[in-house]
């Protein structure tokens, strides 16, 4: 492996940058994944049939907290990020950790939310507009768990080999796919939420 | 456990077909078994990383379901060929115009191209490697078991029977109660996901790994067809998933996307299934445009004429090709503001299209031809497709569409362009590019004969549909009465269709035959090629290229041999190359089951396959293996025993 010392450490070989290329691209395929998912949403919000509508469900306590924890985490991966990139591999990881635990939050009151929607009988069957807002927000958290996931392995890796070339790009690339995830969630917050309570 | 939704009643075809998997599968294993074979299949082939057998693979994949999809139409003609037919019963029909749609197109027209590309495209940048190895594996994998998902289940469930576009409310749960559309939904999602990955691997490895000198604008046609095919890839996908998501929700979960009560709305599918679907007919046909431009220009010994309008007319193409997909449904009541606007994107395509024709025309002008095989195609694909092109502009007229609108005229018109634009790019891309691969070329005499039987019974086969169109024979009838007058045409029609089979039998013979007789070629270079592909050697050695090239011009092999400009420089050192893994092909095996579970809703299979799949990607990302080294002395050796020097 050839080292480019004068480029960061997550960019410092071919095989990283073309890695950090490459997930820019992926990134690039999940917008228009989002997109549609907003643009269904968008289609369904007026179908409500006999369900109840967003402003008879929504409630604004836990979305707050939502954002503010995604939020909070999406400044703290960057943190990482910066630790990462000053070799502190302790500040890095406690940072990671961080990040890591607060996504757990968003999905630990996501899910709450799910079951006092359900509880009120609003489910997936119950009309359009509920089955778009499930999956919309579902497929969000989804990425969210999955990120969970994928972090704790990318935290173990750090552990055990320190800050390399291959855990640097690793790190870097989980980052990029946090914010974006935090992207995703101030439209959901913006266009779901506050137009729906309006 | 309710066991009678996994059994197919009362279909002697069907009790046929499925001993003669069995049987089949049998023999395989007997056979590996008998010639100790399996090691060999899984250390060469199932966990390889190599880009050049991948690509092996998909073709190999690609042509058994070009036959099984054959089949498929040959059921079709038959039953439709004379009135009142009892061949097959209406359920049985509609199964099998929609595996033959959907297997066409996603099972056999895109893998070829990607088996194409995934050879090809590495050597025509001059590259070692695809930029991620281990994810094209992945790809591969995903695709075949999503196949082999969708062909497992007309012997297991039933096929998905509401059309390859599989409109609602006729695609629900309540029209469709077998589990044939919870098939259509995995088998496309897992095979789509794939897909997607192909398109982000290889928009990195044009982007960034093309050999030092080798500018956007001195990339190959074929290289820039398929950068733009993979950028529509990655855009058009995502909505495929999103619709087959929804689509398994509603039919699994009971959610209301696309129903007709409590807020569902069925339109939704139809503008989100041709988002995705009109995209990918693009997919499919602009690599054919590549494919032909390479071959064009090689056999006329010209550069291809108009090399800047053909990169422009595609992009164009490209963009375009999202801005049309309500010409599917102008009758179904969207207004004639609505229709006007597709109607006028729709008739657009056909100016970069045209311009792409003329500059073909343009390079055979005063060229010194050479009527090899591949080069048949090429030139026969020229006239059929532009009868395609017109026929598609008369269906872009919103108004005049609903006369055509779900007629046979349709199903001619698209034939017309899928079959010139991809089955017969594919076949010459074949036939162009076999002697790189395998070091020898196939029968030029076979080629012709197969040839002419192909491009001759292919209009005999459909030019009678365009006039059973107009006579008002509506697309997938699956029997009529003689009164319709509808029977002469048909009958001709499957005339054309026997003509077809006989075709393809001859290219399969000449598969045979070649490997059997032809001789070796010994420089690499059998056709006197113009791009980089041609300046390695045949076969091709695992590393591509023991030195990467320097390019300086388009078409940078001609020009080398013609100015003697030096492609290689410097001494060949040690290659790197990554190493071999089974993860690809396990991770493969678990979204099968996976996805087969979900058809059937077994739910803690489905969830322990589903958390095998998380362990496989975690596993994935542990691996340190960063692959291995070929010394250079192996590699001088290598190149001089490819070049017949002895060692
Ligand atoms: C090899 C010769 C082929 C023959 C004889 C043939 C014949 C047919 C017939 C009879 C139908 C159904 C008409 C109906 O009942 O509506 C059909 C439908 C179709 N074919 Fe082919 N076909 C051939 C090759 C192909 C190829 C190569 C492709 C694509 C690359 C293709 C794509 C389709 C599609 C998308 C449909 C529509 C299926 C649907 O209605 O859901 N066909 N074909
Ligand atoms: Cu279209």
């Amino acid at each position: 492996m050839k080292i480019d010392a004068s480029k960061p450490l997550e960019y410092s070989t071919e095989e990283n940058s073309n890695k950090i290329f490459g997930f820019w691209v992926f990134l690039g395929a999940e917008i228009p994944l989002f997109a549609t998912l907003f643009t269904v949403y968008f289609v369904m919000v007026n179908r409500f049939a006999s369900g109840p509508s967003g402003s008879e469900l929504f409630e604004i306590g836990p979305v707050l907290i939502e954002t503010f924890l995604l939020l909070s985490s999406s400044f703290t991966i960057g943190l990482a990020v910066h630790a990462m990139r000053l070799g502190h591999k302790k500040a890095m990881m406690v940072f990671m950790a961080i990040t890591l635990l607060m996504g757990l939050a968003f999905i630990g009151i996501e899910i709450d939310e799910f079951f006092t929607y359900v509880h009120e009988g609003a489910t997936l069957q119950t009309s359009g507009f509920l089955s778009s807002l499930f999956v919309l927000l579902g497929t969000h958290g989804a990425h969210v768990s999955f990120g969970f996931l994928w972090g704790v392995v990318i935290m173990i890796q750090l552990w055990r080999q320190g800050i390399t070339p291959a855990t640097a790009n690793k790190a870097f690339i989980f980052s990029l796919f946090w914010h974006f995830l935090d992207v995703v969630w101030i439209f959901i917050f913006s266009f779901v939420y506050l137009k729906g309570l309006m | 456990m309710d066991l009678e939704r996994f059994k197919v009643h009362g279909e002697p075809l069907i009790y046929g077909a499925m001993i003669s998997i069995a049987l089949a599968t049998i023999g395989i294993i007997i056979g590996l078994t008998y010639f100790k074979k399996w090691g060999y299949l899984w250390r060469e082939w199932l966990t390889t990383v190599d880009h050049k057998r991948i690509g092996v693979m998909y073709i190999l994949a690609a042509l058994l379901m070009l036959f099984r999809g054959g089949i498929d139409a040959m059921m079709m003609r038959l039953q439709t060929a004379a009135p009142e037919l009892k061949f097959l019963d209406a359920q049985h029909y509609n199964e099998v115009f929609t595996t033959h749609g959907l297997i066409m197109i996603l099972f056999m027209a895109m893998p070829f191209i990607i088996g194409l590309m995934n050879v090809i495209i590495p050597l025509q940048i001059g590259a070692r490697d695809v930029a991620f190895p281990r994810l094209n594996a992945v790809s591969f994998w995903l695709f075949f078991f999503g196949a082999m998902l969708l062909n497992i289940s007309f012997v297991i469930g039933g096929s998905p029977d509401a059309g390859w576009s599989a409109y609602f409310p006729l695609a629900s749960l309540e029209f469709s109660p077998t589990v044939g559309n919870n098939y259509y939904s995995l088998a496309l999602q897992i095979s789509g996901i794939g897909t997607l990955i192909t398109g982000v691997n290889f928009i990195v490895t044009i982007l960034k790994m093309r050999a030092p000198g080798m500018t956007l604008m001195k990339m190959p046609m074929f290289t820039w067809s398929v950068l733009i095919t993979n950028i529509i890839i990655v855009f058009a996908f995502p909505v495929l998933t999103v619709a087959l998501a929804l689509m398994m929700f509603d039919r699994l979960f009971g959610s209301q996307f696309f129903t007709m009560a409590n807020g569902g709305m069925d339109m939704l599918w139809a503008n989100l299934f041709w988002v995705w679907g009109h995209p990918e007919v693009y997919i499919v046909i602009l690599p054919a445009f590549g494919i032909y431009s390479e071959i064009i220009a090689t056999f006329s010994k010209k550069n291809l004429y108009g090399y800047t309008s053909m990169v422009f007319s595609m992009l164009i193409i490209s963009v375009l090709s999202f801005l049309v997909w309500a010409h599917h449904f102008y009758t179904m009541g969207q207004g004639a503001m609505v229709n006007s606007f597709f109607s006028i994107t729709t008739m657009a395509i056909a100016v970069p299209t045209g311009v792409k024709i003329f500059n073909w025309l343009f390079t055979l002008r005063k060229g010194r031809i050479t009527f090899t095989t591949p080069m048949l195609y090429t030139l026969a694909f020229i006239p059929i497709f532009t009868i395609g092109g017109v026929t598609g502009v008369m269906l872009a007229m919103a108004s005049a569409d609903y006369q055509y609108h779900n007629t046979m005229f349709l199903v001619a018109h698209f034939h017309y362009v899928l079959i010139p634009g991809a089955v017969f790019a594919v076949i010459a891309g074949f036939h162009y590019w076999f002697p790189k691969v395998f070091g020898f070329r196939l029968n030029d005499r076979l080629g012709r004969h197969a040839f002419w039987w192909i491009a001759i019974s292919f209009n005999v086969t459909f030019f009678p549909l365009f006039f059973l169109g107009l006579m008002g024979m509506t697309r997938r009838t699956y029997t009529y009465s003689a009164e319709t007058g509808y029977g002469p045409l048909n009958m001709l029609s499957f005339a054309g269709a026997v003509g077809l089979s006989i075709g393809f039998l001859i290219l399969v013979y000449n598969i045979y035959w070649s490997t059997r007789y032809m001789p070796k070629d010994t420089n690499g270079d059998p056709w006197d090629g113009r791009t980089l592909e041609w300046a390695t050697n045949s076969p091709i050695p695992a590393y591509n290229f023991a030195i990467v090239p320097k390019v300086e011009t388009r078409d940078a092999f001609w020009s080398a041999k013609q100015d003697n400009i030096p492609l290689y420089e410097g001494n060949i050192t040690k290659i790197h190359m990554p190493s071999n893994t089974g993860k690809p092909f396990i991770l493969g095996v678990i979204f099968f089951v996976f996805g087969f579970s979900l058809v059937f809703s077994l739910w803690i299979p489905a969830i322990l396959s589903g958390i095998g799949i998380l362990i496989v990607l975690a596993t994935m990302s542990f691996d340190r293996d960063h692959g291995f080294y070929i010394p250079a002395e192996e590699v001088i050796a290598t190149e001089k025993k490819l070049r017949g020097e002895t060692v």
